[in-house]
Order: structure tokens, then sequence, then C-alpha cells
């Protein structure tokens, strides 16, 4: 069958329409992750997530897997929200309790005796096996991070990027921090389970990360990093359908073309702006604040 | 608003078993300058946090304004310590600016976006920032950053203005504009304005009462009736002697005072 062919198909419209779904959460929050300096710790929920699973396969069967990632994904959440913004220490932390996770999901998987083709989903995620009750948790998902992130944008955004600040004008930061990782576990577990463990950060991070080469307007940046992150996945999508393969590369591989372009992009701009404007306003103002030396230092001690 | 923008009345903190300062009477007028000066720990930065209702006093009273200081009060604008934002901070001035105006409020925001973009773009203006609003702030140098800090602080049309330490690694000419921009702003509009600040020399042309905290002790005044020998030396329980020279303060031997933390680079000495 062709593509279009393909794409007349229910569960790939059901897959189309999920992917839409996550993109979408994962370009509103992006921005924020990225600001925050938080992708190891969406790397650390993915495979938390993951963790959870797998455990749920184990124990509960394939219908809870989305629970258990869920569950997972939160958990872990809280903990990196609690431990706040201390990065080098959250780091470390990070990297404990993802490879505890990475053991755990392992060690569930080999002791689950069912159907390899839902161990392997966990990993490299199973968009075409989506049905209408994922669709429901991924609607239900969607309306309150967007709701949530409409309510609290700005001090999300004044919390993340200038946090002392934010603290001082009486933005309940700690709440806050605790609150994003909320919605970031929530829309990590519906990552885990449409493009896998090991490619969520293709849909959190590389979106965001290259909308950021591009602009510095919050705003602009979290309109790209929607874009970046729709053609990534809905393009995966599509053009795994001819070959039977599975998104998670095509989507990775979209989205890793996106940031090199405006990287590349982004670096051939500030060096022309930096051409343009920089070079005489810099000299202008090695001048006058040289000029302004001396003007403030001769005539008061000298007169 | 003729009364104090502030006025504390016994003032006392504790942080644990240290009284950081105590029995502490100071009124602000509008418009007045107050430089706060002092080694650290001796609780400068802890005198900001409680005007801006982020810690409460262990006894005696605040006022700000004739009320309880309010966290996130429009009336109050805040200068953080000069510290780098990090290079890819993804904002451009006037996003930092707006957070400075809004970024403490729930909800949408979407009323109102005129109004705002002409405050945020009049806070620019004032402190000559416009030509790189639109550039992202990690981008810009210190000076830059600072001048787009005292911007922040401005937006809301505050009438109290605290500043913790903005000078601080500055160069003498970028110090010289942020201090003219705070002068410039509480003479055109009145505002009240306390200053923390380790150095008093860059600031003696504009200020009108030091108020000077060592370990728990402390003295309010002019620059001339506070900055004596005398006085000093009583505050740091050691033999300091203040001198006058080109019209600076020098304070030499107080970096040997047995105080609690580390005493600064002592003010003016160059």
């Amino acid at each position: 069958m062709s593509t279009l062919d393909l794409l007349q198909l229910g569960f790939v419209r059901q897959a189309l329409l999920a992917g839409a779904v996550l993109a979408l959460l994962a370009g509103l929050l992006g921005p924020l992750v990225v600001g925050r300096g938080m992708a190891f710790a969406v790397h650390g929920t993915s495979e938390l997530s993951f963790a959870g699973g797998a455990g749920a396969l184990l124990l509960f069967g394939a219908g809870a897997v989305g629970w258990g990632a869920l569950v997972g994904a939160v958990v872990v959440a809280l903990v990196f929200g609690a431990l706040g913004l201390a990065a080098h220490e959250r780091d470390s932390v990070i990297g404990v309790l993802l490879s505890f996770g990475l053991g755990l999901g392992v060690l569930f998987q080999s002791l689950y005796t069912g159907r390899s083709a839902n161990k392997f989903g966990l990993l490299v995620g199973q968009i075409v096996g989506v049905d209408t009750g994922d669709l429901v948790s991924l609607a239900v998902t969607g309306v309150v991070v967007v709701g949530v992130l409409g309510l609290a944008y700005r001090p999300l955004l004044f919390a993340s990027l200038d946090p002392t600040m934010a603290a001082a004008r009486g933005v309940p930061v700690r709440a806050l921090s605790v609150a994003f990782a909320v919605l970031l576990g929530a829309t990590t577990a519906l990552g885990v389970q449409i493009v896998g463990a090991l490619l969520v950060l293709s849909l959190l991070i590389t979106p965001a990360a290259a909308a950021a080469r591009l602009t510095a307007s919050p705003l602009r940046a979290t309109v790209l990093a929607v874009v970046f992150a729709e053609v990534a996945v809905l393009g995966g999508i599509v053009l795994s359908l001819a070959p039977g393969l599975p998104i998670s590369p095509f989507v990775a591989g979209i989205a890793f073309a996106t940031y090199v372009i405006c990287r590349v992009a982004g670096s051939l701009r500030t060096r022309r702006r930096a051409s343009r404007t920089r070079v005489p306003a810099s000299s202008t103002a090695t001048s006058t604040s040289s000029q302004s030396a001396l003007a403030s230092q001769s005539p008061r001690p000298r007169s | 608003m003729t009364g104090p923008a502030v006025s504390l009345t016994g003032a006392e903190l504790r942080r644990g078993p240290r009284t950081l300062w105590s029995g502490l009477e100071l009124d602000v007028a509008p418009g007045e300058f107050v430089a706060v000066l002092g080694p650290n720990g001796s609780g400068k930065t802890t005198l900001l946090q409680v005007l801006l209702g982020l810690l409460p006093l262990s006894s005696g009273q605040v006022r700000v304004h004739g009320a309880p200081p309010a966290r996130g009060s429009a009336a109050v604008g805040y200068v953080p310590q000069q510290r780098a934002l990090d290079p890819l901070t993804p904002l451009r001035g006037r996003d930092l600016v707006g957070l400075g105006l809004d970024g403490h409020r729930f909800g949408p925001g979407l009323r109102g976006r005129a109004r705002r973009r002409e405050q945020v773009h009049r806070a620019l203006a004032q402190v000559d920032a416009l030509d790189y609003a639109d550039a992202p702030v990690g981008s810009l140098s210190g000076g830059e950053q600072q001048r787009l800090r005292v911007a922040q602080a401005l937006v809301g049309d505050p009438s109290l203005l605290l500043a913790d330490e903005p000078l601080l690694s500055l160069d003498l000419a970028r110090q010289r504009e942020v201090v003219e921009l705070v002068d410039r702003r509480r003479r055109e509009h009145d505002t009240a304005v306390v200053f923390v600040t380790h150095e008093l020399n860059p600031v003696l042309p504009v200020v009108d009462r030091v108020l000077y905290l060592v370990d728990g002790r402390f003295r309010i005044g002019t620059p001339e009736e506070v900055m004596t020998s005398a006085n000093l030396s009583q505050l740091y329980r050691t033999d300091v002697e203040v001198v006058r020279v080109r019209g600076r303060i020098l304070v030499v031997g107080a970096e040997d005072a047995p105080v609690h933390h580390d005493v600064p680079e002592e003010v003016g000495v160059r």
C-alpha cells in the first residue's frame, strides 16, 4: 500500500491525532525545560516512566502500562521538582535515579512472559497501537497542561529564567517548580508510550533548543518549538508508513535536522549582526567610556 | 503620599542564635537616598528582604508606605545583586523588563497588552536601553544588563526602590551610570531609595543618609555624621581611621576588626 492509502486507515489517523497532541504539549513545555536547564531531568523522567510502565505490564498486564508510565514519571518528576534549581547537585541525583530506574525496567521486562511487542514498545514507541482510551488520556492531559500553562505561564517563565528576582517579587518559585515537574512528568509519560523512552528528548528538547537558536523572544520560541515538534512527529509518522519501520528514527531524524539547520542559521545571523552593528557599537562604547572615565577622574582629583 | 516610604520601629532580626540587628529606628522619606553599609553578614540584604515582605521581623514594626510590606507590591522596585545572566537565557531585554512588571501575576494576561508594551518601552527609555532592548540578554555586557535590571525595577513605577549591591563587579564608569540613573529617578519621581553597597564613594555625591551596620551595632545619619573615626571605631570595636581625600572617604583598619564574617575590600580602598 502506498502512503496515501495508508493515510486513509483509522488507526493511522488516530496515530496522527495522538502525535499532534503530544507535539503540541512538547512544544509548549520545551522552551521552559530548556530555559530551566532540565534536559537531563527529562531523560531521567522518561527512564523512570519506562520502569513504571514495565512494572505495570508485569503486574497488571498491557492495559495498565499507561498508568504505570504516568505514576513512574510523575513520582520522579516530583522528586526532581522538589530538589529545586541547584543544577550541579540535581544532575548527579538524576544520574543515580535514572540508572536505577533503567535497571528496574530491564528486570521487569525480562520477567514478563507476554507479547514481546508490548515490551519493545516502551523503549521505541508504538504509536500505531494507540487506541481510543489512549486518545482520551492524551486529550485530558492536554487540556490540563494547556490550562495550567494558561494560568501560570508568566510566573512560571519568571521563576524559570530569573529565579532570584522572581522570588523577590513574591513568586512561589518552589511550588511552581513542583507544579511544572508534574506537567512535565505527565507529558513525558505520554511521550514514552508514543515515541518511546529513548526518544522523548527528541520532542521535549530538540525543537525548543532549535527555536532558541533563532529567537530570544519567549513567545516566538514557543510558537517555533510547537511547529518544529509537529513537523517532526507528523512527518515522522507519515514517512514511517510505507517502509513499515518504527516512527522514532524518523521523528528523531527530522528533529535533529531542524536543530542543525537552526543552529547554522542562528550563528550566521549573529555573525551578520555582529559585523553590521556590534563592531561600530562596541568601538564607540569603548571610546565614550574611556572618555567619560577620563572626564570623571581628571577634573576631580587635580582641580 | 506624605508619610515616610519606609518606617522601622524597634526593629529586631534574629537568625538562629544570632541577632543581626535590634532597636533599629529608621524612617525613609519620599525622594530620600539612604545607603546601607557594612561588612558581609551584617544583615544588609536581610533588611531588604524584610522590606520586600519576604522575611518577618523577630520583633518591632516595619511599614512600607504605611502598611506591612506586601510581596510583589508594584510600589516597591528591586534591583538584585549584579550577577551575569546565563548567555543562553531565552529572553530579550524587553522581556526581562516585562517580567518585572507582571511576571508575578497569574492568569493569561491577555488584556492591557498595549498599555504593558507602553510601560516597558518607557522603562527602557528611562535607562537608555532601547538600542539593545531586542537583543538576547545573555549577549549583553554587565553594564547593559544592570541597566535592564534598573528598568525592571522601575517599570512598575515604584515609590520605593530597593537596590542590593547593584554596583558589584561594574567598572567605575558603569558604576557612575547606574548611580546617576537611580539618582535621576528619585529626583524626578520622588522615589525613596534604599541602596545596599560595600562602597560608599560611588554614591557619596548623591546620598542623603547612611545606615552603617556592623555586627548588630549601627549608626544612622548623614555621611559627615556617621563616617568619623570615632563612630566606626565604636562600631567595629577596634581602631578605625576615616580619612577624607579628594572628595572620597577612605576607611582604614576595619579589615582587621573581629566581625563574624569576612570583611570586604573596605570603602574606597583601591
